[in-house]
């Protein structure tokens, strides 16, 4: 039973008592505690369910890697699920509830997964999916989802704030441990600024726990004095609880600040991302501590041999009363000693390697400690935590030799280096035979803009496990560091430190290195996704060469934890299992984060509101007081109708529609896109853009133009008006407004260069409202200042006049079919403009409308509308827009592409207006199947809807779609497949898609 | 994250102000290309392993177009320059050859 300690805790103030609860019961600890070693002070070693087969499991690590111990936390608006109570610190009033178990930890009924185990190997997933559809429907399928997942997902709007913030430096030092405070001390005294980063709330790392002297002085006065000096440097910042998430091109970083999840008080951001821009990054972050693979290893109780001395020493908490050392290596036997000098007993060191007499296994021995060498644990015995090992020899097949009693087991496999910043960006590996890790490849960098490395790893991450060694291997690194910079690399001298000779690790992959099949059954590599090494070796039998394949296959190393404690160790497996060296295996992928982030801190501010922002016309506040209903555009917003009170949406549109055709509608037309296209080159560019012919336009005159791309299809539409010789208005989608734009400077920079063109986004310069219905040349009249009659301002012609004393623009442009004129003012007229039209038009019963409308009115009429009619794939010449397209010139963008086999193909399908026989609306997106099946076993389709609405003009359903020999199908009945499920069809008659004023008098008056 | 330098108005930009657009110096072929021509200036790139020539545009800045020399196994920039060339300047392809780096 693991228990609080009479004395010891390095970090804690045992004065200060803090409560918590976990799983609704209140507990207490004390101030320094993570939650982690409060539940281990509490007796409650106990703290989750595995992901697969639920098994129970305790904590294992005492830190960032570990895969057990994963909490949902706090509860409403801060619940946040998988959260690792070795990392979170505790405060008064913590909630901690396991997870992934049912009905509770200590009894869950998903348990029985473990022994359904041997039906649920490597790729259970992928097998599954070729097991007949019913197995996967009644069987599979419902299982999966009541196991899958860890946490719960959050319910409510998450309560805190997050922030970003930008830094530019000339070093980045990540991690504070000894070696990270020794670079940054380098860095500094160079005059190189400096910001070092620490992921938890303490500096030193590892060093005050695994002891060291460095400068004469113990570890934690050393790491207390290196701060002081630190902090006394004007170009050196220090961070605590700030981790090194992610190292991306060119020396950018992202750096993941935790501000008050540590704290009762969560007034403030809880999170904050710092953006870094550093000349140099150095890598600081010391290495993890590897499991090790022998039977029974993920019982509660069986933890690493770093965890259980970080236990003792930081926290006074006991593992156990009787802990079992296991290892390959003698820095576990420091583990060791802390325990006993913790007054615990540790009745064995079991150490795999043949001979152990360097000075800590001596020095072990003279605490009276047995250690038996050339032994290993055949299997940990115990069902819901430690009761004992079972020893064997290591290079045996796992007879047992001896059982001994314990309620701990402390392992260590060797250490990897945190090489995971190193390879973000491309920083190259080498196998360290001596070490069995992989160590960074210092000729093979990520390399910066100059072509030359951009980041060190320093000290123990470098695969320097010594403290002298890390400690000189980081001064020169610091130094590096501010050298690449741009700074003289300081002259003084590195700090000085002595640490205990280690004798070497040997690898054990295995324990015992012969283990049989009912053995390799139960050693847990990743402890988190339940895989096995019977799993890694199975997928190497079934093929899974690859050690991307091969995670994959088994989700090794796919968990919330990456693997951190197990990747080394399945390589290690599945190249024992290809006969191949581990290094020709290699690693899977080091993506960033290095730990999960929250969703928060990546959004930032970029939430609610500021999520985008809100581009409103002048006439946006209007919309809003008279019942607007929303519609997204681009960052517009525009109304899509106005709901009067009580009024169904459908009711409004259609009211709408009907007040427009009958007497006089109102449109705010502002987001309409505006580009002033100006130059003696302007005609020949404006040429080049559209289909048709815009130079020959004449002086006053507008005409509607078809843009395509260079693929030939086409992308927008709108009316051009000449303003002058050298000058066009370049009417363009609300949508394609900036994209447009965009399309014209890129033609204009990058190919047309020697042309003389200028343009000109003026979209937000001006409010346009359409004033359109058999009674908008009154309206206008009454507003007076302008003739706007038949015989001076014609259909498509324009003119510069004033309305009611606003300097204007009147375009006589329909997209209703209607009688209708596009009045331009400036924007901050806009509002007034429209009241006056609202006023003066309240005798004509001026209609405001909405979007809805507007494409109703136009599909009456059968105008196309880029985006419905359009997607990307459609030509001019499929929307029978031919006649838009010049004959006459030479060239225009999307010409050419427009002449390749599959454009000119009389098989592509054409614009054509649809209407069901039975008069209802057409579904959207319904396609008309044809007889037969294709290729593929799937139903011959021959057309498709592009728009369909409700026409209160028609009293009936309409569409437009485009149709396999469509117009030449006119009068024919075809079939459109429902949508609704239940495998009917529609029958729908070709029409033309001008439904409404076919002569088009009606526009024209 | 890339920062590239634009020549049009000297600021040396994070690649979230700047826009992709592709292979640099691409000839276009219109109405009159035979179909071979057509395909390989609409479709044909060369995605090198190595220094590519590519056309960046400073959209969340002064909106000009440039071009950019860039290795794209090491990032290593060798240079930026005007939009407005059909080749890269003699300046940046000896850059590149002192480098030892073939240009596609
Ligand atoms: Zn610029």
């Amino acid at each position: 039973m693991t228990t609080r300690l009479a004395t010891g805790g390095r970090l804690l103030d045992r004065g200060r008592s803090v409560s918590f609860t976990f799983n609704g019961k209140r507990l207490s600890g004390v101030e320094g505690d993570t939650l982690a070693s409060a539940l281990l002070a509490n007796g409650q070693m106990l703290m989750g369910r595995s992901f697969k087969y639920h098994r129970p499991r305790g904590v294992v690590a005492s830190g960032a890697e570990e895969p057990n111990a994963l909490m949902n936390l706090g509860s409403g608006g801060r619940f946040e699920p998988n959260q690792r109570a070795t990392t979170q610190e505790l405060f008064d009033g913590l909630e901690a509830a396991s997870q992934n178990h049912w009905p509770s930890l200590e009894f869950d009924i998903g348990a029985v997964n473990s022994h359904v185990s041997r039906f649920l190997p490597a790729g259970f997933y992928y097998k599954t999916f070729m097991a007949p559809r019913p197995a996967w429907k009644h069987v599979f399928e419902p299982f999966i989802r009541q196991s899958a997942g860890l946490g719960r997902a959050p319910k409510e709007r998450d309560a805190d704030v997050y922030e970003h913030a930008y830094l530019h430096v000339d070093v980045l030092v990540v991690g504070g441990g000894v070696a990270g405070l020794t670079a940054a001390r380098a860095g500094g005294l160079s005059g190189a600024s400096v910001l070092l980063v620490e992921q938890t709330g303490h500096w030193g790392g590892r060093a005050p726990v695994d002891g060291a002297e460095i400068d004469g002085q113990g570890a934690e006065d050393w790491i207390a004095s290196a701060v002081t000096e630190l902090e006394a440097m004007p170009n050196v910042r220090l961070q605590t609880r700030t981790m090194g998430a992610g190292v991306y091109d060119h020396g950018y970083a992202l750096v993941y600040e935790r501000l008050t999840d540590h704290l009762s008080d969560k007034t403030g951001p809880r999170h904050r991302l710092w953006k870094i821009r550093a000349r140099h990054i150095v890598t600081a972050t010391g290495a993890i501590e590897r499991p090790l693979s022998f039977a029974a290893n993920d019982l509660p109780g069986v933890m690493l041999a770093s965890a259980v001395r970080d236990y003792v020493v930081n926290y006074g908490v006991s593992p156990g009363d009787r802990t079992v050392v296991v290892t390959n290596n003698d820095d576990a036997y420091r583990t060791a000693l802390a325990l006993k000098e913790a007054g615990l007993e540790v009745p064995a060191i079991l150490d795999a390697r043949l001979e152990a007499t360097g000075a800590l296994p001596e020095a072990a021995r003279a605490a009276g400690i047995r250690v038996l060498t050339g032994r290993g644990i055949a299997k940990v015995k115990g069902r819901r935590a430690v009761e004992g090992v079972a020893i064997c020899a290591q290079a045996g097949e796992g007879a047992v030799l001896e059982e001994i009693k314990c309620d701990a087991v402390a392992m260590s496999g060797g250490w990897s280096p945190v090489v995971h910043l190193w390879s973000h960006c491309g920083g190259k590996l080498n196998w360290d035979d001596a070490g069995a890790f992989f160590r960074p490849d210092p000729s093979r960098a990520p390399t910066g803009a100059d072509g030359t490395a951009f980041v060190t790893v320093a000290g123990t991450a470098n695969g320097h496990l010594l403290t002298a060694e890390a400690i000189a291997d980081a001064h020169e690194a610091g130094k590096a560091a501010a050298k690449a910079a741009g700074h003289t690399a300081t002259r003084k001298a590195a700090p000085k430190a002595t640490s205990e000779v280690e004798a070497p690790m040997a690898p054990v992959w295995m324990m015992p290195q012969g283990a049989g099949a009912a053995l390799r059954q139960k050693m847990w590599l990743d402890y988190q996704n339940d895989v096995k090494v019977s799993d890694v070796q199975l997928a190497a039998r079934e093929g899974f060469e690859s050690v991307e394949h091969t995670k994959r296959y088994t989700t090794l190393g796919m968990a919330t934890d990456q693997g951190k404690l197990s990747n080394i160790n399945g390589l290690a497996i599945l190249a024992g299992s290809l006969n191949a060296a581990i290094p020709q295996v290699g690693t899977t992928t080091f993506r960033p984060p290095y730990t999960p982030i929250s969703m928060g801190a990546i959004a930032g501010e970029a939430r609610g509101e500021l999520f985008q922002p809100l581009r409103r016309t002048p006439l946006h506040d209007w919309h809003e007081a008279n019942g607007a209903v929303w519609e997204p555009v681009g960052a517009w917003r525009r109304p899509y109708t106005y709901r009067k009170p009580g009024e169904a949406t459908e009711d409004a549109v259609a009211r709408e529609i009907t007040a427009t055709r009958a007497s006089l509608g109102l449109l705010d037309a502002s987001t309409l896109g505006k580009i002033l296209v100006k130059g003696p080159d302007a005609g020949r560019f404006l040429d080049m853009l559209y289909t048709n012919m815009m130079s020959s336009l004449a002086i006053g005159k507008c005409r509607y133009g078809l843009m395509c791309s260079e693929n030939g299809f086409l992308m927008d539409d709108g009316v051009v008006a000449r303003l002058s010789d050298d000058a066009f208005l370049c009417h363009t989608t609300t949508g394609g407004a900036d994209r447009i734009h965009a399309h014209m400077e890129e033609w204009l920079q990058t190919e047309w260069w020697d042309w003389k063109v200028y343009t000109a986004n003026l979209t937000e310069q001006y409010a346009q409202i359409a004033v359109v219905g058999p009674n908008a040349r009154k309206v206008l009249d009454k507003l007076g200042g302008m003739d706007v009659s038949k015989e001076t301002l014609p259909f498509m012609a324009w003119a510069d006049g004033a309305l009611a004393g606003h300097a204007v623009r009147v375009f006589r442009i329909s997209f209703s079919g209607e009688l209708s004129f596009e009045v331009a003012v400036k924007a901050n007229e806009g509002r007034a403009l429209w009241d006056k039209l609202l006023d003066a038009g309240a005798e004509f019963g001026a209609t405001p409308y909405g979007t809805e409308g507007l494409h109703v009115l136009r599909a009456e009429k059968g105008f196309i509308m880029i985006g419905d009619e359009t997607d990307g794939t459609v030509i001019p010449q499929d929307l029978g827009l031919g006649w838009a397209i010049s004959k006459k010139k030479d060239d225009y963008i999307g010409k050419r592409a427009q002449e390749r086999s599959h454009m000119t193909d009389p098989a592509r399908w054409k614009l054509v207006g649809l209407e069901t026989v039975d008069g209802t609306v057409l579904p959207d997106g319904a396609y008309a199947v044809g007889d037969g099946v294709n290729e593929n076993g799937q139903r011959v389709t021959q057309g498709r809807v592009t728009s369909t609405y409700y026409s209160p003009t028609l009293a009936r359903g309409i569409a437009m779609g485009l149709v396999l020999d469509g117009p030449d199908r006119m009068g024919e009945v075809i079939d459109f497949a429902s949508l609704d499920g239940t495998g009917t069809v529609v029958k729908t008659k070709i029409v033309d898609p001008v439904f409404f004023d076919k002569a088009g008098e009606k526009q024209n008056v | 994250m890339l920062i590239l330098t634009c020549p049009c108005c000297g600021v040396a930009a994070d690649e979230t102000e700047l826009a992709p657009g592709g292979e640099a110096h691409l000839k276009r072929f219109g109405p009159g290309s035979s179909e071979d021509a057509f395909e390989g200036y609409l479709f044909l790139r060369q995605n090198p392993r190595g220094v590519h020539f590519e056309r960046w545009r400073h959209a969340y800045g002064c909106g000009k177009w440039f071009h950019a020399a860039r290795s794209t196994t090491t990032m290593e920039v060798f240079g930026t320059y005007s939009a407005q060339v059909t080749e890269p300047p003699p300046e940046i392809t000896a850059k590149i050859a002192a480098a030892g780096k073939p240009t596609a």
